[in-house]
């Protein structure tokens, strides 16, 4: 089946006691990619997830088309979406041979066939060996691998992915997002990807929705939403950003008269001869990196440093960034 | 070994003491059931005469008491695990209401509830003759424990989810509520049928009220033993009763263990 391509028209949620959770929103998901929506708890992410989904109803006059097809008013079980969820939802009452087969089960299919695609399933997510458990002998990253091999048993037309991840440790965390990144472009599904995680947006996501507050704040690539952020709230809620009020003079920042510029901490230099003066108020050694917590008279930058040096508090320190590195945002007063 | 002190001795023997307590009556109406004569003691010899008795003469109160307490299983399995599911499937204040009126037939007299049946129904056909006026009775005094044991059960699982999840994968309500919903409600029925075998087995109150002499239920058949036969029947009652309900319970014990 070739990929599913999704629009959303003027999709609004407004609950029953008057919350909005979500102001009118048009998108277009492209058949085959992997959108992120990212964004903190509250902002609407999740709810537009379930619209997608077919578990809430926009507010009236939004629409939800699949490949041109209005399907606002078909509920979930008739969407063919796989959902996959923080909290696994994985059926105590079966195995994972009965909650992987599950929705071919529930579809009809004959046992030979389904015993055979939940074989094939089991092998793509590397958990043959956990067949005949029950759920409640699984780790959270089994449960989570056997939670993707069911909604990916059924071959839906886009998986679902409401935070996936969150419920996992750190480590588990970076295995799982390195697996499903290359089972997505391994599969081409389309897919719809929420979190709350900067990181794995960043990882995971062809393009990435960030909202804020129930709208759109900026949606765009990786690199556009990181580099290029439309307003403020996207600046700080992705990475570290830092602010000075200056210019740019001979390709390079300097403080001073001028607008607020942000940068990132990356982007600053250590140099003797830098244009700006401050003084360490506090490093922290990570192994890789050193972060600098820099007092430049009275406002704080942040410096990430890979040399091998200490740096002593209170010692000065001269900075240097690029003008190519600097950037200003339209909405800053 | 390690010393023991007062302390122990004095909770074990109050322990046994309390044992006794319950326990001796229970085997002394036991014997009684099966002595010639209690007022001259096991001296006297014992028999089965008085439970033979007791199976002719009333037989038919126990066949009813178990009839009627599987009809009244069938009844609050019917309406209260799909109720138990629509309560915790709502948010409204008017669910939690509805949540609370439920255990008012439990917290009200059964004498008051058996008087406002019969008032009601009492010219209604031959209802009030029939031992169904006696289940709706039961039914309503048992539904609360029946709602109240799924309702305990689907507050610990996600079930909402769960659903949401089995939707995902192609599943109609109907689908849905037979594969996941019951499966997993399994522990909370099985203690809610318990509860309501073992209460309309044992329901006195509002039975003595609801029964005609043609419709008279195990626990009023007993009474009717004790106030107008010998001791001997009464207790041979009690012990047939026993023998009857115990190994009932513990069949239904084994099976929600399983």
């Amino acid at each position: 089946m070739s990929p599913l391509g999704i629009r959303l028209e003027r999709c609004a949620k407004t609950f029953p006691d008057g919350t909005r959770a979500l102001d009118p929103l048009d998108l277009e998901i492209r058949a085959g990619e992997t959108l992120v929506f990212l964004g903190p708890s509250g902002c609407g992410k999740t709810t537009t997830l379930r619209i997608i989904a077919g578990l809430e109803a926009p507010d009236a006059g939004g629409r939800v088309l699949f490949d041109g097809e209005d399907v606002t008013q078909v509920p979930i079980e008739n969407r063919n979406v796989g959902l996959v969820f923080q909290s696994y939802a994985l059926f105590p009452n079966m195995d994972v041979r009965g909650n992987v087969g599950y929705g071919l089960r529930i579809r009809g299919v004959s046992a030979a066939e389904r015993s055979a695609r939940v074989d094939e399933m089991l092998a793509m997510m590397r958990i043959e060996a956990l067949a005949d458990r029950r759920i409640d002998q699984l780790s959270g990253g089994q449960r989570q691998r056997v939670a993707l091999a069911r909604a990916l048993a059924v071959r839906p037309r886009a998986l679902l992915l409401d935070e996936p991840l969150t419920a996992l440790d750190a480590k588990l965390r970076d295995t799982l997002r390195v697996d499903i990144d290359a089972l997505l472009r391994r599969l081409g599904v389309t897919s719809i990807y929420v979190t709350h995680d900067q990181a794995e947006a960043m990882a995971l996501g062809d393009r990435i929705v960030v909202m804020d507050h129930g709208r759109v704040a900026q949606v765009g690539a990786p690199r556009d939403v990181y580099y290029t952020p439309a307003t403020a709230f996207v600046a700080d809620f992705i990475g570290t950003m830092n602010r000075l009020q200056g210019r740019v003079e001979n390709g390079q920042f300097v403080t001073g008269a001028g607008a607020e510029m942000l940068f990132r901490p990356e982007s600053v230099r250590l140099a003797e001869d830098g244009p700006i003066a401050g003084t360490v108020a506090a490093a922290f050694f990570l192994g890789d990196h050193t972060r600098i917590f820099v007092d430049c008279s009275g406002r704080q930058v942040i410096v990430e440093s890979t040399e091998r040096r200490e740096f002593a508090r209170g010692a000065p320190i001269r900075l240097s960034i690029d003008a190519a590195s600097v950037m200003t945002l339209k909405d800053t007063p | 070994m390690r010393q023991r002190g007062v302390s122990f001795w004095l909770l074990l023997g109050f322990t046994l003491f309390v044992c006794a307590f319950l326990i001796v009556p229970v085997v002394m109406s036991m014997l009684a059931g099966v002595t010639v004569n209690y007022q001259t003691g096991i001296s006297s010899g014992f028999t089965l005469r008085w439970v033979a008795q007791v199976w002719e003469g009333y037989s038919d109160t126990i066949f009813r008491s178990i009839g009627i307490a599987l009809a009244c299983l069938a009844c609050t399995l019917v309406l209260g695990v799909p109720a138990a599911y629509a309560l915790s499937r709502a948010q409204s204040g008017f669910a939690r209401a509805i949540e609370e009126l439920l255990v008012m037939p439990v917290a009200i007299p059964g004498l008051a509830t058996a008087m406002a049946l019969i008032v009601t129904y009492n010219t209604l056909g031959n209802f009030r003759t029939s031992w169904t006026f006696i289940l709706v009775g039961h039914v309503l005094f048992t539904l609360p424990f029946m709602v109240r044991s799924v309702l305990a059960v689907l507050s610990v699982i996600d079930l909402k989810t769960l659903e949401e999840g089995a939707a995902s994968l192609g599943a109609s309500f109907r689908q849905r509520f037979f594969t996941v919903v019951l499966p997993n409600c399994r522990p909370g029925i099985l203690a809610g049928s318990l509860m309501v075998v073992t209460l309309s087995m044992g329901e006195f109150n509002m039975t003595w009220l609801l029964h005609t002499p043609l419709t008279k239920t195990l626990p009023v058949g007993l009474a009717d033993a004790y106030a107008s036969l010998r001791l001997e029947v009464g207790s041979a009652y009690t012990l047939v009763f026993f023998v009857m309900i115990v190994p009932l319970l513990i069949g239904m014990q084994m099976l929600a263990r399983r």
